[in-house]
């Protein structure tokens, strides 16, 4: 499930990313931004997409109770989010297929950029509350939330939003400078990889300190343990050569350094997290599904990959490959 | 209007908007793949341009049921919290089973879309194949999860908890099958007749299209067999209904008392407080022989269950008529479809009635009102359960107060999309080509 969650913020969390600077395109070559951001996307839209659907299904078949927990503590933000999902998703296609003119495709593209701020946001808020330990229960057996219905509304998870989507912002316009060969393009999208590589370093500062008072076992988790230590100087050292590799206009290694930096953000926060689902009183084990359950899940996640990673693969080398060829000099 | 009637509101609404569209995403790539079959065989551009421009309606549908999908799997959670902690480690199989479907369905997808130039001929079909085929599964897997509502088994009771689960068997429920079936035969039904309709109609305006009749005459063989052996489906779900869920059974019929014998009432309002249905057509022995395969089987009624567990009857009945109603005018024009076409197979002349043309027309929507009335049958019929004879809707639903905010946003939003998404289609429509058929020209104007 990690797993899932890391893919959609690498995969999809780009396309977010894409949504942002689809708002932000301008200057001279403002169209030629945009319309390099979805042609970008268009073919691996809806399958990037699924990689939220499959974290929620493992989500309730693995942890029911866990889910059952999140979706009644946090009801309001997760019906914000699907609002946000339901609005990019079809503005983008809408998009493509309505009528090729300036005024109409604006509209659209301003539906799908705010949509795009938007959810992001709130999927950082929604795991921040998670990590946070606002959300009570009575007890784990009858989810009765005792926390109510506004655990979210803290300063922390509005911190953890904001840099997830810094974050998303960042690993766009990393992954859009590989998208094209027109030089100036490149440019634009490496100028704001770096801009927002800044945002992301302020605002991942800010998530610490926030921690302190807002999530103080995951802080524990995250400052305390020899692992974190060895994980933050590898998230540090993929942040900077990222940065460096920006610099120096080595966009193949910068997106794998990005890429990597993601991962292990995600990956730290999963371990500082560990062994608690919802903090501070669910853990694995206590809202795990009889053992059956998990080996038949088990299996079909295996049977699935081995099914759907060669022809996820192959998606990306027909619709990739070229540009990619394109991208290096 | 309280929370939990809000709630199923909004699960109801949400559900009967996804159907639409998760419906035609079952049923359009295969119309897809056909044409483009036909393209590879014949190398008539035709049914390439054909394969493409319904390619592009796909599309559009294909992302409004991805999202309304997505929101599904939530609301889920959202509305009914306790349903899916208890039933989460039961049922999550087929749904995990579902996302992998719909993933293998999302990236194939995008191959066919955007891959016309890109992958080999046969490699795009391939892939097309693919999307039908993943589409198809996960309508079934989705469909199963449901039956396990209706049917639910793979696990024991012990102090009002699951024990000994085993979601193998939670999957293979004895509503599963005939469920299955009858919602993919109704996608395919469904699609295929409103297909037809709408190149009917275009065929109407111009009556030498080439591109509509080719369009025409896949979407009415899919459309048609599918029609043909629904009601064979129907049927098999009818005999499994009267097996787990007799009370249920009672409710489609409106059969108030036990009976030996029992008529089938076509049509007829159900009185609850006065337990008759007025106004209907009794056929004798039918409802016994249909259910039982006896005549003289006897037909559990709605008074042996004590109140508060029978569903709202006439809600249900009602719609199960006109369900049945639908399916079998389907049917007819498909037979009558059939019949045309075997008589004038050889001059190519089986599409030139003008009223057998007015009459596709006619009846393109049937399908999709079948879907939703068959859907509400199954839905309502299952009230007050969630869970079959397990838990009641109102022991699932959230502790979340003011569900009546949410249920109206999605509301005014699902209206919003339906409304574009018509305009865009109907955009796709209006450009349609032009392509006159030499042969059916020179017919025409030799009668």
């Amino acid at each position: 499930m990690i797993a899932a969650l890391v893919l959609y913020a690498l995969l999809g969390g780009a396309d977010y990313g894409g949504g942002v600077w689809d708002l932000f395109a301008f200057g001279p070559r403002a169209r030629a931004q945009r319309k390099l951001i979805a042609e970008a996307i268009s073919p691996v839209w809806e399958a990037n997409h699924v990689w939220l659907i499959l974290v929620i299904v493992i989500l309730f078949t693995a942890f029911p109770p866990a889910f059952a927990a999140i979706a009644t503590a946090l009801h309001i933000p997760i019906t914000l989010l699907l609002i946000g999902i339901v609005l990019r998703g079809t503005a983008f296609t809408f998009r493509t297929y309505d009528v090729q003119r300036d005024d109409v495709q604006r509209r659209w593209s301003l539906v799908f950029s705010i949509a795009s701020i938007i959810t992001p946001i709130l999927l950082g808020t929604i795991l921040g509350t998670i990590a946070s330990g606002a959300i009570r229960f009575e007890n784990v057996e009858n989810g009765l939330v005792t926390s109510g219905f506004f655990s979210w509304l803290a300063p922390f998870p509005f911190a953890v939003g904001f840099f997830a989507l810094a974050l998303f912002a960042f690993l766009a316009a990393v992954y859009l400078t590989l998208e094209t060969r027109e030089r100036e393009l490149q440019e634009d999208f490496r100028r704001r990889a770096l801009a927002s590589g800044v945002v992301v370093g302020l605002l991942a500062l800010t998530v610490f300190l926030l921690a302190q008072t807002g999530a103080p076992t995951v802080r524990a988790g995250i400052s305390r343990t020899w692992w974190a230590l060895i994980l933050h100087i590898c998230t540090g050292l993929f942040a900077t050569s990222a940065f460096y590799f920006l610099w120096t206009r080595r966009y193949r290694l910068a997106r794998v350094c990005a890429a990597a930096q993601v991962t292990l953000i995600l990956l730290g926060w999963a371990f500082a997290q560990y062994p608690h689902i919802v903090e501070p009183n669910i853990t694995i084990t206590s809202a795990a599904a009889p053992y059956v359950t998990l080996q038949l899940l088990l299996a079909a996640l295996i049977a699935g990959v081995i099914l759907l990673f060669p022809s996820y693969y192959y998606l990306f080398r027909i619709f990739k490959s070229r540009s990619n060829a394109e991208g290096v000099r | 209007m309280d929370d939990l009637l809000a709630a199923r509101s909004q699960m109801a609404m949400s559900l009967a908007f996804h159907i639409i569209f998760a419906a035609i995403g079952i049923a359009m790539p295969l119309l897809m793949i056909i044409a483009e079959w036909k393209w590879l065989r014949s190398k008539d551009e035709i049914y390439l341009t054909l394969a493409k421009r319904w390619a592009k309606g796909t599309a559009i549908l294909f992302a409004v049921g991805a999202v309304s999908g997505t929101v599904l799997s939530f609301e889920l959670g959202l509305l009914w919290p306790a349903f899916m902690g208890y039933a989460g480690a039961i049922i999550g199989m087929p749904f995990s089973l579902e996302g992998f479907a719909f993933f293998t369905e999302a990236i194939f997808l995008g191959i066919y879309l955007y891959g016309w130039t890109r992958v080999p001929p046969r490699a795009h079909l391939f892939a097309g194949a693919m999307v039908a085929l993943s589409g198809a599964l996960s309508g079934v897997f989705v469909v199963i999860a449901n039956a396990w509502m209706n049917a639910p088994t793979g696990f024991r009771l012990v102090d009002g908890k699951p024990v000994d689960i085993d979601p193998i068997a939670a999957m293979m429920n004895t509503a599963a099958i005939p469920q299955t079936l009858h919602m993919i035969l109704a996608a395919y039904a469904a699609t295929g007749f409103a297909v037809a309709g709408i190149h009917a109609f275009m065929l109407m305006r111009d009556r030498t299209n080439r591109f509509h009749r080719a369009a025409l005459n896949i979407a009415l063989v899919v459309g048609g067999v599918s029609g043909i052996l629904q009601p064979l489906s129907g049927d098999l779900i009818a005999k499994t209904v009267a097996k787990t869920q007799p009370v249920k059974l009672a409710s489609f019929e409106g059969q108030f008392q036990t009976e030996q014998a029992a008529p089938l009432r076509i049509g007829g309002i159900p009185d609850e407080q006065a337990g008759v249905t007025r106004y209907a057509i009794e056929v004798p022995y039918a409802l016994s022989i249909l259910a039982y395969g006896d005549p003289h089987a006897v037909v559990k009624g709605l008074n042996e269950f004590p109140a508060d567990v029978r569903p709202p009857v006439a809600i249900v009945h009602v719609s199960f008529q006109i369900m049945v109603a639908c399916g079998v005018a389907m049917m007819l024009v498909a037979l009558w479809a059939t019949w045309r076409y075997l008589r004038c197979r050889r001059n190519q002349k089986w599409l030139d009635s003008k009223w057998f043309l007015r009459l596709l027309v006619a009846a393109a929507p049937l399908g999709f009102i079948a879907i939703e009335t068959g859907w509400t049958v199954t839905e309502v019929g299952r009230q007050p359960w969630i869970i079959y004879g397990v838990m009641r809707t109102s022991e699932a639903v959230t502790p979340m107060p003011g569900l009546i905010v949410p249920f109206i946003t999605f509301t005014v939003l699902y209206i919003f999309l339906a409304v574009i998404t018509v305009w865009l289609l109907l955009r796709q429509v209006a450009a349609s080509p032009h392509a006159p058929d030499p042969i059916a020209k020179e017919a025409r104007v030799a009668a």
